[in-house]
């Protein structure tokens, strides 16, 4: 085998499976085509937000040709012991408008989706309760957040150093619901091979899945087999398991055949998860020269009557500026909706939208500039934790951004730049995401004359992990990139860490760097040899505070007489870490301020108060940002690597292109127009509040 | 879904023939709307009669310089047929304001003003909405409305069989109602011609019905009578993104000017009612007035008087009024330069 001295990493490669997915030749999940013989399911909702099921009927359904079985609570397969939010059809309580009821089975999926509509459901039902206030008397702390951070932090005396703060803010902003919405649908194939249940799914990492799906079907992670090659966008929905996997293993089960679900779009807007909507009260005190003495960030959001997903939404605010006093809340009120999820960056988006708007209104009230307020109250240690930094270069990120974008003579008055009939503002806004890794395990086969296989249960959800995987291993082990034969996806490879929460490289990554460690200086003997590594948090995650930072720069034009808003450029600069891969890097990035923008401007999802459901539950009327509304975007990255962490260097980039562009928007929205909208999004309606 | 059969006919009468036999029937062209509405289950056709073959796909002039539409003719190549650009801007830039560029390759002239409303509740075979189902009530009063009609709505509270707020979502619609087009029409009875002001209906006492067609009715044709001064014309579009979304508010206007009064004046409104609306109030407070800004704000405002408002669609009324105005303003003031 040749060894090579040229570097993989870092250099732009072009998505390996790219030709394959443009030519149609990489099968998604649904696509498996696995003979004549796969069957579908359609889904019976509940129409009522809380109740219980008094009777169903499902004569006609079954009586329909083609139908070959409908199951529902009365006759479904029992399931193990799972999370209550996976009780698919297991009782006749309901919690949440679209909850399945009921699942018809039927040789095409048009007989099936007819038949469905054919069953009738009798409900005993009360009022749904899904109006989130901040006065709800039973708002209630929960024990942790997500990803074990604690609910609340409080350092000093917050009030008091408020109340005598020279100059101070006191404000709310809200987010609204956000769903996510993935090209891609959610799909699962399942068929029972005997007493082995095989699953051709579309999720963001096969391992994700195996404890909750063994325990429902009371089989062995040996009996239980998933693939997911090529996931078509997740950004969290795909993370865990969802009950349409469930119903899919049932009716495999109770039918004999292979079975496709396939989620409608409709569906996806209340059987995998959305984002909390949230209720933000953000206050600042500084002194006249802009050093912040009090930062108080107290948080009320939602969570479903079935499960708590407590977004671990001003986490953020523990970490991004120095002041004595600070306080940090979380407090949730159970509604009756659909378990909340993640949503790309949880917490941080919608986290970073509140306290970087605030920042914003202080720095009106100082006379200061935004840019400059940030530089004066940077943290030299973590200011919570108290330990130093593995590498923060927000200083670095905001400086170069103000640079690139032409911030420099900025003139702070609001509502005083016209070009024609447009109201024209800039804004700026900090960005942060938390650097971790994960458990995962790599193993290396090498044979004399052949490529190295390399395996790894990885997920490529879009986001070029697999050529970024590929590029890893390559520069490990000293070859070309044709010299790996990569292969991820798939429960039956070394366990690894799902796609999420920005650790895919940085945790993947060491444990292929591991394995081929094990290979280093090893004769490779005539028959193969076969190594393993492994990788996991370590020492760093206790003794640093590692995150990777950054500054969004956006420009906002308004039309004075419609309310219509444009963003014609943004800037955005990020200290990551190492780049693995320049090319799908800068997509990440532009992938992340893109949605930062359809939050800013357009993603909200409406729930009817008297009827408990998300009335706007399709792509046409749950707007996200068309190609016309996205402008020139400039996309930056510093020279940063971060080995204090991980020997990679690198920190994850697939969240934090998100975090703080909405804020920057809408900042640049008030210096155009002269008014702070604190509602997102701002649509053209809001020019006329 | 329901099952249904494809049927196809050699000619329009013969179109016409078979769906007078089949009271479930329904026409199919471009299918951008209708194949959504049954894949939703809210249309449940039992058969589909494929008419995008039959009519004209053809832009023919009119012996008084105006121009007959073919039915069939896909929206995207009306849009780029020369001789609406220069005669009639404002139906040109409301077809490309509409959709996206593969819906308007596919969806037809004729089929365009036939579109149902984009209200949620209509959407939804799990909601109250009488113009899915009459008589179950109106969702949208108390829900989502924030798209909803301002002017000319039937509100009687939500439980009433009558109330619907729903919009007409098409622009097209709109530019033809401001220039008085005539829609051509082959029924069992013979062919009829139906003034734009005719065709769609508010929702009255019966929201279920959109227009006055009867049913197997079909357009053939669209007659657009000359205008020249239509050369002087706009469409403007509010919609909560840059591309391919429904109309918030949307102005058809034209304006004939002389000197500084207004000579005769056209003035639509879309995404603000069950029909496309003529702001006539609007257009007799300017005729033959000054063409001023203060002019033009007065009569918009007037026009707006008759809005009737829920919490959450409110702010169309200053919406409509700016666009009015502003719409107003730049061809009076490309008029002038």
């Amino acid at each position: 085998m040749t060894a090579t001295t040229e570097r993989a990493v870092g250099s732009d490669v072009r998505r390996l499976e790219g030709p394959d997915k443009v030519r149609g030749r990489a099968p998604y999940a649904y696509e498996h085509e696995l003979g004549a013989q796969a069957v579908f399911v359609a889904l019976v909702q509940s129409t009522v937000a809380r109740g219980r099921i008094t009777a169903i009927d499902s004569a006609a359904a079954t009586a329909v040709p083609g139908v070959l079985a409908v199951l529902t609570h009365e006759d479904a397969p029992r399931l193990g012991d799972v999370v209550e939010e996976l009780r698919v059809l297991q009782g006749p309580q309901v919690q949440y408008v679209g909850e399945p009821v009921a699942a018809v089975v039927a040789e095409t999926s048009e007989v099936a989706r007819d038949a469905a509509a054919r069953v009738q459901v009798t409900y005993e039902s009360g009022a749904p309760d899904v109006v989130l206030t901040a006065d709800r008397t039973d708002l209630y702390a929960p024990e942790q957040l997500m990803a074990g951070f604690e609910t609340d932090s409080v350092i000093g005396d917050v009030d008091t150093a408020l109340a005598a703060a020279p100059v101070s803010v006191d404000v709310t902003y809200t987010t609204p619901v956000q769903h996510n919405n993935p090209i891609e649908m959610h799909a699962t194939v399942a068929r029972w091979d005997g007493d082995v249940l095989r699953m051709w799914d579309a999720n963001q990492g096969p391992h994700n899945l195996v404890p909750v799906i063994t325990e429902a079907f009371g089989i062995t992670a040996d009996q239980l087999h998933i693939t997911s090659p090529h996931v078509g966008g997740a950004f969290g929905s795909k993370a865990f398991t969802h009950v349409h996997q469930l119903i899919a293993g049932m009716a495999a089960k109770v039918t004999g055949r292979t079975v496709k679900v396939e989620l409608t779009r409709q569906q996806m807007f209340t059987l995998v998860g959305h984002r909390t909507p949230t209720i933000q009260r953000l206050r600042l005190g500084a002194q006249p020269d802009g050093t912040l003495t009090a930062i108080s960030h107290e948080v009320v959001e939602h969570t479903s009557q079935n499960a708590e997903f407590a977004e671990q939404t001003a986490t953020a605010t523990r970490l991004m500026y120095a002041a004595p006093a600070r306080r940090t809340t979380h407090r949730l009120a159970r509604l009756d909706v659909p378990p909340p999820t993640i949503m790309r960056a949880p917490g941080e988006t919608p986290g970073m939208y509140a306290l970087e708007s605030a920042v914003d209104e202080l720095a009106v009230e100082l006379g200061i500039d935004p840019v400059e307020l940030r530089l004066r109250n940077e943290p030299a240690r973590d200011p919570e934790r108290d330990v130093p930094w593995s590498t923060r270069n927000l200083v670095a990120c905001l400086t170069e951004g103000a640079q690139r974008f032409g911030w420099a003579g900025r003139d702070p008055r609001p509502g005083v730049r016209e070009d024609g009939r447009w109201l024209v503002g800039t804004g700026v806004a900090a960005a942060t995401y938390p650097t971790r890794r994960r458990p995962s395990e790599a193993r290396i086969q090498a044979v004399p004359g052949q490529p190295y296989v390399v395996s790894i249960d990885a997920s490529d959800i879009g986001t070029g992990a697999r050529t970024a995987l590929t590029q890893i291993a390559a520069d490990a082990l000293r070859v070309p990139l044709d010299q790996v034969d990569l292969r991820i996806a798939d429960s039956r490879l070394p366990k690894a860490s799902g796609a999420g929460g920005s650790t895919g490289i940085t945790s993947w990554g060491p444990a292929i760097l591991a394995a081929a460690d094990e290979l280093r200086d090893r004769e490779v003997p005539p028959g193969g040899l076969t190594v393993t590594g492994s990788s996991g948090p370590g020492e760093e995650a206790e003794q640093l505070s590692s995150h990777a930072f950054g500054a969004h720069f956006a420009e906002v034009r308004v039309d004075r007489d419609s309310g219509e808003v444009r963003v014609p450029r943004m800037t955005g600069v990020f200290a990551a870490g190492r780049i693995i891969n320049p090319v799908t890097a800068r997509s990440q990035f532009l992938g992340g301020m893109t949605m930062g923008l359809s939050m800013a401007l357009h993603e909200q999802t409406v729930l009817d108060a008297g009827r408990g459901h998300f009335a706007n539950h399709d792509l046409a009327e749950y707007h996200v940002a068309a190609h016309a509304d996205v402008g020139a975007m400039d996309i930056h990255w510093l020279d940063e690597v971060d080995e204090a962490h991980n020997p990679l260097g690198a920190k994850g980039i697939g969240e934090i292109g998100i975090v703080g562009a909405a804020a920057a928007i809408g900042n640049a929205y008030w210096h155009a127009t002269g008014r702070r909208v604190r509602d997102l999004p701002i649509t053209p309606d809001r020019y006329f509040g | 879904m329901r099952e249904f059969r494809y049927e196809k006919a050699t000619d329009p009468a013969g179109a016409v023939a078979l769906l007078a036999g089949e009271p479930e029937g329904a026409y199919l062209g471009g299918g951008t709307n209708l194949v959504d509405l049954m894949r939703l289950g809210v249309a449940t056709p039992d058969v589909l009669v494929d008419v995008r073959t039959l009519t004209s796909t053809e832009v023919e002039d009119l012996p008084d310089g105006g121009l007959r539409i073919g039915a069939a003719v896909p929206n995207a190549d009306l849009a780029a047929e020369r001789r609406v650009r220069e005669r009639y801007p404002l139906l040109a830039q409301a077809l490309l304001a509409g959709a996206s560029g593969q819906l308007r390759n596919r969806a037809t002239t004729g089929g365009n003003l036939l579109q149902r409303t984009r209200c949620t509740y209509f959407t939804d075979t799990t909601m109250p909405c009488n113009k899915r189902a009459p008589g179950s009530g109106c969702g949208a009063v108390t829900g989502l409305h924030r798209n909803l009609a301002v002017l000319g709505a039937t509100d009687e509270g939500p439980e009433s069989a009558h109330t619907c707020i729903a919009t007409h979502p098409s622009d097209l619609a709109v530019a033809l109602r401001a220039l008085d087009a005539q829609v051509r029409v082959l029924g069992a009875g013979g062919e009829r011609s139906v003034p734009m002001a005719e065709l769609h209906r508010l929702p009255g006492d019966d929201p279920s019905r959109d227009t006055t067609l009867a049913h197997g009715e079909l357009i053939t044709a669209i007659d657009v009578p000359a205008l020249p001064w239509a050369t002087r014309s706009r469409y403007r579009k509010v919609r909560d993104r840059a591309s391919y979304a429904f109309a918030l508010v949307s102005v058809a206007a034209a304006m004939d000017l002389d000197g500084g009064c207004v000579r005769d004046v056209r003035i639509a409104l879309g995404g603000m009612a069950h029909a496309p609306w003529r702001a006539t109030v609007a257009e007799d407070a300017l005729r033959g007035g000054p063409a001023t800004e203060e002019a033009f704000a007065a009569a918009a405002e007037a026009e707006l008087a008759a809005a009737r408002p829920l919490a959450d669609n409110a702010f169309k009324v200053p919406m409509a009024t700016n666009m009015i105005t502003r719409t107003l303003l730049q061809i009076s003031t490309e008029a002038r330069s």
